[in-house]
């Protein structure tokens, strides 16, 4: 059996991009929880999470390595970078490629559309403005291996990869759970009609939506970046893939969200102990086509949609 | 005062000032014509990420682009003071029905004229002009009318139409015995055609049955994965494909009954009997698709995108007409695909990318989705206005920003003229009439669940 050969390695290896994809899932399921739509320029604000975790460290990082706690501060500085370019990306894109479109009431390809452009004209700005090389961004902290499990080597990297999702999904879920915000989103994503005739501000919970979809795409981007460079092609995989683990999970969904991404991680990097590296990319799509085909609410089904 | 007062102060002021909708449309129009400063100006550095930004935008130039601003804002505002007056006399206009197009003899003579404009256009071209024409605008516009059928007609959006050209470009490489695994029997291109368009069709009703069953988007984003995929196999299968080298050989079109042999030749001076095979498609298409249009299956195509419960409960299969659509878009990208690579001999993986499927999404909805003269128009325009930017070196254009543009255009399009710049009327009523909360204008909801 070509699974268990390095098993375990390839397993911590997954489970890191898989904390990856979940952070970018959400930022799908989410915005589809209150629009119905699926952003399709989510990659987009995934890439500039690159960029903004890249220009902080630029200037903070200089010739010395860090360590100790200078590594820890760099981090959370780096992500907090990440997050609010994302954060900011996603609030304009709401504003210019969906409001507009909103408050006409267009047909949902068209929405589609705006957002296919949008996502077209982020990235290719920003290899205008940053280049078209991938560059590297300084490492904040001294990457080794921490500790093994079942011999295999857990590297730093993915501890923080590990610690950061999970202090964000944690945040999250207080915010969507316990604060006037979440439940707003929760209100507008069970039915938005109903929502707006009790109050809600419709137009600000779908933006602050697409804010924390940001936010947390952007960290997802950073973290992403950090062992092989910034480049503004950067988003579209990850993105592709994300929302297959969104929608593995139930699109919509929140905890579906978090569990497709970690089985989508983890799936597709023991695939590659099977098959060659470059058709790795090849078993997400393969897993999309039979969730669609099979199970089409995912795993943990539409908690947040109706079947439209 | 105390921070919180100012606060209150200063947000009070604030949203008193967003809530004008003069002052709103001011910085719409301020922030438009920035991105446009930022647009057009100088290429970034790499490693030095704010020096694109502070070149175009903390640079004189960007007064202009201010003024520039100012100037669109006062018309804007302006306009609308007129508007209401000249609306009337527009409605007046547009309500007697005299849309010159609507009269079908003025209609068949501008196609005809169009037919013959087309027919005589190499004489006048440069060689380098009627390459283009062939390769970049004939090509593309038959790629336009055939997404024009997925997009416009049923409503659905295909991202990964480039694969069907693709699968038709490969199949044409196949047949001609230029791939490394050899067919039964080697072919001429005209033989080839129609089993290319049958495997670009057979690839679309396979891809199309399972997801055309969910919501629209499902599609998008399933086509977008399979025109990502379509690459990497045919880049990675070596041994069936050739690889990332390309295939070279591909046989050009020829004829050979009746003692007559005519082999259609290629080469920088020798373009113009491509382009009349492109043309004769073209119009073969145009006409076939016309025809389709005010069929049985253009109605329900129409039925469904309106209103997709009514039209099933009339007797409409909604997945069935779909997937028709779908897999009639995907013959014609293969089609396309099999004139390509005949001419050009040569094909690579890298030439099919998933950018070129969303130029193509781009092409049909600028002309104006659901038309098959916008189709047509928009096509060749945008691919006139690209290579003309490129073959001219235009100064403050950078082919590389290409899709800077695109982008815009589209979210530009969607923003202020949904239907495209010649829409069909049917089209542009249904959206208006969308966004007066009547009907659809998409095939966006689940279909054929029943």
């Amino acid at each position: 059996m070509c699974f268990t050969q390095n098993f375990w390695s390839l397993f911590i290896e997954g489970l890191a991009n898989g904390f990856i994809y979940a952070l970018i899932a959400l930022g799908y399921t989410l915005v589809y929880g209150v629009l119905r739509l699926i952003n399709f320029a989510h990659s987009e604000v995934f890439m500039s999470g690159a960029f903004g975790g890249l220009f902080v460290l630029q200037n903070l990082i200089g010739s010395q390595q860090p360590g100790g706690w200078a590594s820890v501060g760099l981090v959370a500085i780096g992500i907090a970078g990440a997050a609010a370019a994302g954060g900011a990306v996603a609030f304009l894109l709401e504003r210019v490629a969906y409001r507009p479109l909103r408050r006409r009431n267009a047909p949902r390809l068209a929405f589609l559309i705006s957002a296919i452009g949008a996502s077209y004209f982020l990235y290719n700005l920003a290899g205008k403005e940053f280049g078209r090389q991938a560059i590297t961004i300084p490492s904040p902290f001294t990457n080794g291996t921490v500790f093994t499990v079942f011999g295999a080597q857990v590297q730093t990297y993915y501890l923080v990869v590990a610690g950061v999702t999970i202090a964000l999904l944690v945040l999250l879920d207080r915010v969507i759970a316990k604060t006037r915000l979440g439940q707003g989103i929760r209100a507008v994503a069970q039915d938005a009609d109903t929502a707006s005739l009790m109050g809600v501000n419709i137009d600000r919970i779908i933006s602050q939506t697409f804010v924390i979809g940001g936010l947390l795409g952007g960290a997802a981007g950073f973290l992403y970046a950090l062992p092989v460079g910034a480049v503004f092609t950067i988003g579209f995989t990850p993105g592709l893939k994300a929302f297959t683990a969104a929608v593995l999970g139930g699109i919509g969904n929140v905890r579906g969200a978090i569990l497709g991404g970690l089985l989508l991680g983890i799936v597709e990097n023991l695939s590659v102990s099977c098959i060659a590296t470059s058709w790795r990319d090849v078993v997400a799509f393969g897993i999309l086509v039979l969730v669609l085909m099979l199970r089409p609410t995912g795993l943990l089904g539409e908690q947040l949609g109706r079947s439209a | 005062m105390t921070g919180r007062a100012k606060a209150g102060f200063e947000s009070g002021l604030l949203a008193r000032l967003s809530r004008n909708a003069d002052v709103r449309r001011l910085g719409a129009c301020v922030f438009g014509m920035l991105v446009l400063a930022l647009v057009t100006g100088p290429e970034g550095i790499e490693g030095n990420p704010t020096f694109g930004f502070t070149e175009s935008l903390l640079k004189p130039r960007v007064v202009a682009f201010l003024i520039a601003a100012a100037v669109l804002w006062a018309l804007m505002t302006f306009w609308g003071r007129i508007s209401v007056w000249t609306k009337k006399q527009v409605f007046v206009v547009t309500s007697q029905g005299t849309n010159l197009f609507s009269d079908k003899r003025v209609r068949r003579t501008s196609y005809v004229g169009l037919v013959a404009i087309g027919a005589l256009l190499p004489q006048v071209l440069s060689g380098t002009w009627q390459e283009i024409t062939v390769d970049q605008i004939g090509t593309y516009v038959l790629l336009a009318l055939g997404l024009n059928v997925v997009i416009g007609l049923a409503g659905l959006l295909d991202l990964g139409y480039i694969a069907f050209y693709l699968i038709g470009a490969y199949s044409t490489a196949y047949w001609s015995g230029a791939l490394p695994v050899q067919p039964p029997i080697h072919l001429d291109p005209f033989f080839i055609l129609p089993l290319a368009v049958l495997a670009a069709m057979v690839a679309g009703v396979l891809l199309g049955t399972p997801t055309l069953r969910l919501r629209g988007d499902y599609l998008a984003i399933v086509t977008l994965g399979f025109g990502e995929i379509i690459q990497i196999v045919a880049t990675n299968l070596q041994g069936v494909t050739g690889g990332a080298q390309g295939v070279i050989g591909i046989k050009r079109f020829s004829v050979n009954v009746f003692g007559i042999h005519y082999t259609w030749p290629v080469g920088a001076t020798a373009n113009k009997p491509y382009y009349y095979l492109l043309l004769g498609f073209v119009v073969g298409v145009m006409v076939a698709f016309h025809l389709l249009e005010n069929s049985r299956v253009g109605r329900a195509w129409t039925a469904i995108r309106e209103d997709e419960v009514a039209a099933e409960a009339c007797g409409i299969n909604p997945l069935k007409y779909k997937i028709m659509a779908f897999a009639i878009g995907a013959s014609t990208s293969g089609l396309a695909g099999v004139l390509f690579a005949s001419k050009i001999g040569f094909i690579d993986p890298s030439e099919f990318s998933v950018q070129m499927s969303i130029l193509v999404v781009i092409l049909v909805v600028f002309g104006g989705a659901g038309s098959l003269p916008g189709a047509l128009v928009g096509a060749a325009f945008l691919q006139w206005g690209q290579n003309y930017l490129r073959v001219f070196n235009i100064s403050w254009y950078n082919e590389q920003d290409l899709y800077v543009y695109l982008g815009a255009l589209l979210v530009v399009m969607m923003i202020f003229r949904p239907q495209g710049i010649l829409p069909s009327r049917r089209r542009s009523r249904e959206i208006e009439l969308a966004e007066h909360g009547l009907g659809s204008a998409d095939a966006m909801s689940a279909g054929g669940g029943s």
